[in-house]
C-alpha cells in the first residue's frame, strides 16, 4: 500500500501526501498550485472551461474535464494545462496562436478549455469538420458563435504535428491508498485486487470514469467516505472480439468501446459519439453507464436490444446475468454487497440481424436523451422472425419493450404492423414529464422511433436522418 | 505597426495572447489577500413565503465560519434595485421567488460558507405564489403601471380593413450562460473604504449602491473591473447584489471578503431574459400590407422592476421592427410573478417586440399563400413617405430594402426557394425550411441621461500612452475598439497604448456598458481627451517647429511640421519641460435625442443599426430534431473600426438569438423551481450546431449618416435578433408537413418538442378528412 500520489504536473514531477481522495483536479490546480488558467464554469463537465490534459504512459493524450476528475486519477500520468503549453521560451503553441490569428477568444473565460481540447486534437490525425466538432463538443463557448474556433481548429490540426516529447511518468508501486479528512480511498492494479478491496469496503463506491460519481460531489455536496477507483485495474481495460461476442472490459472507456462497437453496429457508434463529450467519453465508462442505473443511459437501451450480459463477479465468485435481469428498480440493480460489474459481453448476433438506435435529446450533441431507443431484428421473407427493443426514457428504468416485441413478432414487416407495435406501446410505458420533455412527447417519439427503424429496414428509399451541417 | 492608422483594422483582441495562454486574470484568478475569508448565501426554498424567523446560530457555531448577516444587520440601504427600491441584498420578512438570498455567511472557505449555510434554522409561513403570465394577468399583478404607445386609430383601421387576423405567441426567457459567473471580491481599506473588484457591467452602479448598503458615502468606494468573462446583459443590475454581500460581510470582519456563485446558484437568483406573452390582432389588405394593429406584450418580469421599465419600453420600440405600422397600438404589461427579477439581456426587450411582429407578417404571408420575404419587404419603412416610427421618430437612415436586396441576390434566396420547395416533394420524412428576416434596431439609451461617458487619457514623458474610460470589457473588443480611436488620434501604435482597468476612481459617474453604446459613447469621450492633449502638444510642436500649429502632423508614432519632425515621446518631453499639461479628460453626451415617456412620442434614437439573415433548416419530422444547415447574414456596422472584432459580435449574437429561440428551455416546476440550472439541463448552442455554410458579411455601403466615431455603428446587440430568422425558417419546414403553408401554434423556444408536437397536430388535421373519406 503507497498513500503518495506520484504525477507529473507539466514538466514537474509531483509526490504528495494528505490527500483528499474526493478532492477534484480543478481544486487542486486553482488552489494549491494556484494555476488559475483553468477555469470553472459549470463543476459538472458539461462546459469544457476545465478542459486539462493527460497523458499516460503510452504517450495518449486524452482530454478530459478537471472539474469531475478526482485526485487519485493523476497516479502515474502526466497532467498538462493551458499554463503548459507553451515553448521554455514564452512562444505559445501552434493551436494557441491560431486562436490568437483567428481571434478566436471574445471573453477568453472559455478560451483555455478550448486550447486544451484542441491541442488534445492536434497531436492526432487531421480532423475534418464533423471531427472537430466531435472534439469540440465539450466546449461551450458563448461569445464566438465558434466559427473562428473552428477555423483555428481547422488550420492548424494538419495531422502532421510532431509527437511531444514524453515526460517520463514517475513510476508507482504498490496499490495507492489515501486517506485525509475522513476519507478513504484504493486504487487496486487488478480485478482480484478490486475485489478483495470490496469485500474488506462493502461501503465502498466505485469511481470508475467518475463522470457521474464526480457530480455527487460537485453537484450534490455528498461526502463519499470510501471511493474505490478503477484507473488502474489493468486487465478490466480490454475490449475484444471472442467467439462472437463482444466482451468490454467494465473500465472500458467510452472512446475505448467505440471503434469495436461501431464496426458492428454502427447506429451505436453514432449514439456513443453523441454521449457528453470527447472529454467524458475518454473517462466515463459503458460500465458505470450501466451500473448506475439510470434510467436515461444512452448505452443500455442498445445493450438490451443486443442481449448484453454482464459478468458480475464478488470476491473469487462470479455469475453471468442478462442485462434484462440486471434492473431491480429506479436507480436500483441486482449487484450485491461487494458485487462488481467485471465485463460486459454483446453477442455480435446473426449474419443479416439488423440494429438500428436513435437518441432524441434537446440539442444534438452533449444532452442527455428524452428518448433513446434501440432495435435489433430479423427479418426472413418479409416476416419479423425475432426483435427485440431497449427504451430509455420512457420508465423509471431502461427497458425493454416485451407488448411491442410481442405484437411484431412473426408478423409482416409493414406498416400495418407498426402502427400494431406503436399501439402496444401506448399501453406498455407511462413516461415522466420533466425538464428534458413532456410525457406526450416522449411517447409520441418513441412511436415514431418504431415507425423510424421500420423506414430504415424496409428498403424505403427516403431519407430519415438528418445530414449534420 | 507603429506606421499603420491602426482604426479599420482587423486587430486581435487585446487580450487575445492571454485568453490562449490562462495568463487573462478574472476575479477568481486575482491573488488571494491574506485572511480572505468567502461567502456563501442562504437561499430562500420558497417561491413565496413570509418569514418567521431565521435562526443562525447553528451556523455561527461552525468552526470557520466568521461572520453572517441578515437584512437586520445591514448598516445602510438594504437594496440594489437599480431604478426602482425593490431588490433586497437579503430578505427581509418576505421572501417573493424560489432562490432569493436571505443571509449569507462568510467563512474560510467556500466549502465551510455552504456547509454552514445549511445549518440555518429558517421558519416560514407559505403564501400562495403567482408563477405564470397568466396568473399575473389574471390577479392583475404587475410590477409597474401598464403602458400604451399609440398612433392613429388601429380599432377603426382594424374594422376597416378586408382581412384580419388574431393570435398568440408566447416567447420563452433566456439564461445569459456568461461562461464567468458572477463575482466580486471586497477588500476594506483605512477609514472604512472599500475597493471591490466586480465582475461587472455597471461599476459606478456597484459603487453607489454598495455604498449604499454600507453607509458610506460614494467617494468611500472604488468599483474596479478589468474584465468579465462575458456579460450579455446579466452583469448589468445583478453584479450589484452580489459585490454588495461582499461589502457588506467585508465591512462585519474587516477581513476581505471573495463572492463568487457556483452555476447553479448563478442561475437560480439572477435575472433572465424577459419572457413574454404577445397577443395581436392585425388587418392587412390582400397584398399583405398592414393596415392596422394591436399589440398587447405581457411581459414577465419576476418579483421586482429592477430593469424592467426600460427592457418593456423597448419591446414595445421594437414591436414594428422594420416595418412600416400605420395605426397601431402596444399595450404593454409588465407583470409580477413569484418568479426571480428578469433583467437586461443583450437586445433589452426588443428581441422580443421584434418577435412579435415577425410572427404577425409570417402569419399574414401564410395566410395569403405569398412568400414571407415579398410580405416583409412590402411592409418595409419607406425613405420619404411610410418612414415615422409609432412613437414619432423620423427613420432617417433607412437601409433595410437595399441590405434586405442585396443579401437575398447574393444568398441565391430564389433558386434556394424552389431547391427546398423540390426536396420537399421528394422527401416525406426529412423537411426543409428557409427564411429571411430583417432586422432593425435603435441604437441610444431610451433613458436619454444615460447616453454620456467619460473617459481619461494620459501621455508620459516616455510618449507612452495610459487610456482609461467607463466602459468595460466583457469580450465584446471595447477596450481595443477605444484604444484603437485613441492610437489613431496621436498616430502612434497601439502597443504604445495601455489600456488600464475600469474604476469608478478614475472616471465618475459613468452609465453601465449596455445598450450596444460602449464604443459610440467612450469611443468619442476617448478621443476628446486625446484629441485635448494633442492640440497641446501640436502647440508646443508648432513652436520647436516654427510652422503654424494647424501643419502639424501626427503620424507614424512620429510628429511632424515645416519639414522637420521629432518622435511622438521627444514631443511629449519637451511638452513637459515646457510645462503644458499632458493629461485629460474627456466628456460626451449624445446630441439629437429626446424622449417624452408621457406622450410616448420623441427621438429616443440617435441611429438605427440594420441587418438581415437567410437561413435554411432541415427538420427531422419524426422526432422534431433540427439541423440549420447553411446561414446567410448582411450586417451594417457602418464604417467598421475592427472588422474581425464586429464579425466575431454578428457571429456569436447570432447564435445566441438562434439558441434562445430554440434548444434553450427555461423549465419552471409547479412550485416555481426553475429545473434548468445547469448546463446540464439548460442547452446553449454548442459547436457543432453551427453550419459550415456560416456566411456574414459587413454590409459594405454601410457608413453612419451621424457622426458617431468613425461613422461607425454599434454592433453588440443588433446581430442577436438575425435569430430570428432560424425560428421563422423552422416554421416554414413544418409547413411543408402539411400544405406548404399553414403552420400550428408554435412558441418559443422551438424545441424539438414543439417542432414535432405541431407537425403531429398537422398531420392530425390532415389524416381527419382521410379517415372520414374511408368511413
Amino acid at each position: 500500500m503507497r498513500d503518495t500520489l506520484h504525477f507529473r504536473l507539466g514538466p514537474e514531477p509531483r509526490t504528495l501526501r494528505h490527500v483528499d481522495p474526493t478532492m477534484t483536479v480543478l481544486e487542486y490546480l486553482r488552489g494549491a498550485e494556484r494555476l488559475c488558467g483553468t477555469k470553472e464554469g459549470c463543476a459538472e463537465g458539461d462546459c469544457g472551461a476545465c478542459t486539462v490534459v493527460l497523458v499516460d504512459r503510452q504517450g495518449h493524450h486524452r482530454a478530459v474535464n478537471a472539474c469531475v476528475l478526482f485526485m487519485p486519477a493523476l497516479d502515474g500520468q502526466q497532467l498538462l494545462t493551458v499554463e503548459h503549453l507553451a515553448a521554455a521560451d514564452g512562444t505559445p503553441h501552434p493551436v494557441q496562436q491560431a486562436m490568437v490569428d483567428y481571434h478566436a477568444s471574445q471573453c477568453g473565460f472559455c478560451t483555455p478549455g478550448f486550447v486544451m481540447s484542441l491541442y488534445a486534437l492536434h497531436t492526432g490525425v487531421k480532423p475534418d469538420r464533423t471531427a472537430v466538432n466531435e472534439a469540440l463538443a465539450g466546449n461551450l463557448c458563448r461569445c464566438t458563435g465558434y466559427r473562428p474556433i473552428v477555423d483555428a481548429a481547422l488550420a492548424v490540426c494538419t495531422g502532421d504535428a510532431p509527437p511531444p516529447p514524453p515526460d517520463a511518468v514517475p513510476a508507482t508501486d504498490g496499490m495507492l491508498a489515501l486517506a485525509h479528512n475522513g476519507r478513504q480511498s484504493f486504487s487496486p492494479r487488478s480485478s482480484g485486487e478490486l475485489a478483495r478491496v470490496l469485500l474488506d469496503h462493502p461501503q465502498a463506491t466505485i469511481v470508475a470514469g467518475g463522470t457521474d460519481a464526480g457530480l455527487w460531489v460537485t453537484k450534490q455536496h455528498k461526502t463519499l467516505p470510501v471511493t474505490v477507483f478503477l484507473d488502474s485495474v489493468g486487465d478490466m481495460a480490454d475490449v475484444q472480439l471472442a467467439g462472437g461476442v463482444i466482451q468490454i472490459g467494465a473500465r472500458a472507456t467510452y472512446q475505448d468501446a467505440l471503434p469495436v462497437l461501431e464496426a458492428h453496429f454502427p447506429d451505436f457508434g453514432t449514439t456513443i459519439r453523441r454521449i457528453g463529450s470527447r472529454q467524458i467519453r475518454n473517462r466515463g465508462t459503458i460500465g458505470g453507464n450501466i451500473a448506475n442505473a439510470s434510467p436515461i443511459g444512452d448505452t443500455p437501451p442498445a445493450l438490451l436490444a443486443l442481449d448484453a450480459a454482464l459478468v458480475l463477479r464478488r470476491g473469487d465468485t462470479r455469475r453471468t446475468v442478462k442485462l434484462d435481469d440486471f434492473y431491480a428498480s429506479y436507480r436500483k440493480t441486482v449487484l450485491k454487497p461487494s458485487e462488481f460489474i467485471e465485463r460486459i459481453d454483446i453477442p455480435v448476433g446473426a449474419d443479416g440481424m439488423l440494429f438500428r438506435c436513435y437518441k432524441v435529446s434537446k440539442r444534438f450533441d452533449q444532452d442527455i436523451s428524452a428518448v433513446c431507443a434501440a432495435f435489433r431484428l430479423r427479418l426472413q421473407d418479409g416476416i419479423v422472425r425475432d426483435i427485440r427493443i431497449g427504451f430509455g426514457g420512457m420508465a423509471a428504468t431502461p427497458v425493454r419493450a416485451h407488448t411491442m416485441e410481442a405484437a411484431l413478432t412473426g408478423r409482416p414487416w409493414t406498416e400495418a404492423t407498426v402502427r400494431m407495435g406503436q399501439a402496444a406501446m401506448d399501453e406498455a410505458f407511462s413516461p415522466l414529464s420533466d425538464m428534458r420533455a413532456s410525457a406526450a412527447y416522449r411517447r409520441v417519439v418513441a412511436r415514431n422511433l418504431l415507425l423510424k427503424c421500420f423506414l430504415e429496414t424496409s428498403g424505403k428509399a427516403a431519407a430519415t436522418r438528418l445530414v449534420p451541417a | 505597426m507603429n506606421a499603420i492608422a491602426p482604426v479599420g483594422l482587423s486587430v486581435p483582441h487585446d487580450s487575445a495572447t492571454k485568453h490562449v495562454a490562462g495568463q487573462a486574470v478574472y476575479i477568481d484568478d486575482m491573488a488571494e489577500p491574506p485572511g480572505l475569508l468567502h461567502a456563501f448565501l442562504g437561499l430562500s426554498p420558497h417561491a413565496h413565503a413570509r418569514i418567521l424567523s431565521i435562526d443562525l446560530s447553528a451556523v455561527l457555531a461552525m468552526p470557520g465560519v466568521v461572520a453572517a448577516m441578515t437584512a437586520r444587520d445591514v448598516p445602510g440601504v438594504n437594496d440594489v434595485g437599480p431604478a426602482f427600491l425593490g431588490d433586497p441584498i437579503f430578505a427581509d420578512g418576505l421572501v417573493e421567488y424560489h432562490g432569493q438570498s436571505m443571509f449569507a455567511v462568510a467563512a474560510t472557505s467556500m466549502a465551510l460558507a455552504r456547509e454552514a449555510a445549511s445549518r440555518a434554522v429558517v421558519t416560514y409561513e407559505i403564501l400562495p405564489p403567482v408563477l405564470t403570465i397568466d396568473e399575473a394577468l389574471a390577479a392583475q399583478s404587475f410590477v409597474l403601471p401598464t403602458q400604451t404607445m399609440r398612433r392613429g386609430d388601429a380599432d377603426a383601421a382594424l374594422a376597416a380593413a378586408p382581412l384580419r387576423l388574431s393570435g398568440r405567441i408566447d416567447v420563452g426567457g433566456q439564461e445569459h450562460f456568461y461562461l464567468e459567473g458572477q463575482v466580486a471580491m471586497a477588500i476594506p481599506g483605512e477609514d472604512g473604504d472599500m475597493l471591490v473588484h466586480s465582475s461587472t457591467q455597471h461599476p459606478t452602479e456597484v459603487q453607489h449602491l454598495v455604498a449604499r448598503a454600507l453607509k458610506l458615502s460614494d467617494h468611500s468606494v472604488v468599483c474596479e473591473t478589468r474584465r468579465m468573462g462575458g456579460g450579455f446583459g446579466g452583469k448589468e443590475s445583478q453584479a450589484s447584489g452580489i459585490a454588495a454581500t461582499a461589502a457588506l460581510l467585508a465591512q462585519k470582519t474587516g477581513r476581505p471578503v471573495k463572492h463568487r456563485l457556483d452555476r447553479d446558484d448563478d442561475m437560480i437568483l439572477t435575472g433572465k431574459r424577459h419572457h413574454c406573452r404577445i397577443d395581436y390582432d392585425v388587418g392587412f389588405d390582400k397584398d399583405g400590407r398592414i393596415l392596422g394593429i394591436v399589440f398587447a406584450q405581457a411581459i414577465g418580469c419576476g418579483f421586482s422592476p429592477d430593469l424592467s421599465a426600460a427592457i418593456a419600453d423597448r419591446a414595445m420600440f421594437h414591436a414594428d421592427n422594420a416595418y412600416y405600422l400605420d395605426h397601431v397600438r402596444i399595450v404593454s404589461y409588465r407583470c409580477k410573478t413569484n418568479t426571480v427579477s428578469n433583467t437586461a439581456f443583450r437586445g433589452f426587450g426588443g428581441p422580443q417586440g421584434m418577435v412579435g411582429i415577425e410572427h404577425v407578417v409570417d402569419e399574414i404571408a401564410r395566410f395569403l399563400r405569398i412568400d414571407p420575404l415579398t410580405v416583409r419587404k412590402r411592409n418595409f419603412y419607406g425613405k420619404r413617405e411610410h418612414n415615422v416610427t409609432p412613437y414619432g421618430m423620423t427613420v432617417e437612415d433607412n437601409i433595410i430594402a437595399e441590405l434586405t436586396a442585396e443579401l437575398e441576390r447574393d444568398a441565391g434566396y430564389a433558386i434556394r426557394r424552389k431547391a427546398v420547395k423540390i426536396f420537399n416533394a421528394e422527401q416525406p420524412w426529412i423537411k426543409r425550411g428557409l427564411a429571411l428576416t430583417p432586422v432593425k434596431f435603435g441604437i441610444s439609451f431610451t433613458l436619454t441621461h444615460m447616453n454620456q461617458a467619460g473617459a481619461l487619457v494620459h501621455v508620459y514623458t516616455d510618449g507612452s500612452v495610459a487610456l482609461n474610460h467607463g466602459g468595460t470589457e466583457m469580450g465584446q473588443g471595447l477596450y481595443l475598439k477605444v484604444a484603437q480611436i485613441v492610437a489613431a488620434e496621436f498616430g502612434i501604435g497601439l502597443d504604445r497604448v495601455k489600456i488600464t482597468a475600469t474604476t469608478t476612481g478614475k472616471v465618475p459617474n459613468t452609465s453601465p456598458t449596455a445598450a450596444s453604446s460602449g464604443t459610440d459613447l467612450n469611443g468619442k469621450a476617448a478621443q476628446l481627451a486625446a484629441r485635448a492633449i494633442k492640440q497641446r502638444m501640436a502647440a508646443v510642436a508648432a513652436t520647436a517647429f516654427d510652422v503654424p500649429a494647424s501643419s502639424v502632423v501626427f503620424a507614424g508614432g512620429r510628429v511632424a511640421g515645416g519639414g522637420q519632425d521629432m518622435g511622438f515621446g521627444e514631443l511629449a518631453k519637451l511638452a513637459h519641460r515646457s510645462r503644458v499639461q499632458l493629461s485629460s479628460t474627456g466628456y460626451y453626451s449624445t446630441p439629437k435625442i429626446y424622449y417624452d415617456t408621457t406622450t410616448k412620442q420623441g427621438r429616443p434614437f440617435y441611429y438605427f443599426a440594420y441587418g438581415a439573415a437567410l437561413s435554411e433548416v432541415e427538420v427531422d419530422t419524426l422526432t422534431g430534431e433540427y439541423r440549420l444547415r447553411r446561414v446567410d447574414i448582411l450586417h451594417d456596422a457602418g464604417q467598421s473600426l475592427n472588422p474581425a472584432i464586429d464579425l466575431g459580435q454578428i457571429e456569436g449574437g447570432f447564435v445566441q438569438g438562434m439558441g434562445w429561440l430554440t434548444t434553450e428551455e427555461l423549465w419552471w416546476d409547479d412550485k416555481g423551481h426553475l429545473r434548468t440550472h445547469a448546463p446540464s439541463t439548460y442547452k446553449i448552442p454548442a459547436c457543432g450546431d453551427v453550419p459550415a455554410a456560416f456566411n456574414v458579411a459587413l454590409f459594405k455601403a454601410g457608413r453612419n449618416k451621424e457622426d458617431v466615431v468613425y461613422r461607425s455603428k454599434a454592433v453588440g446587440e443588433p446581430p442577436l435578433m438575425l435569430g430570428i430568422a432560424v425560428f421563422h425558417a423552422l416554421r416554414d419546414a413544418i409547413a411543408a408537413c402539411g400544405d406548404g403553408w399553414t403552420v400550428p401554434r408554435l412558441d418559443a423556444p422551438a424545441t424539438a418538442e414543439r417542432v414535432l408536437m405541431a407537425i403531429e397536430t398537422l398531420r392530425a388535421r390532415a389524416a381527419e378528412p382521410n379517415a372520414r373519406a374511408a368511413e
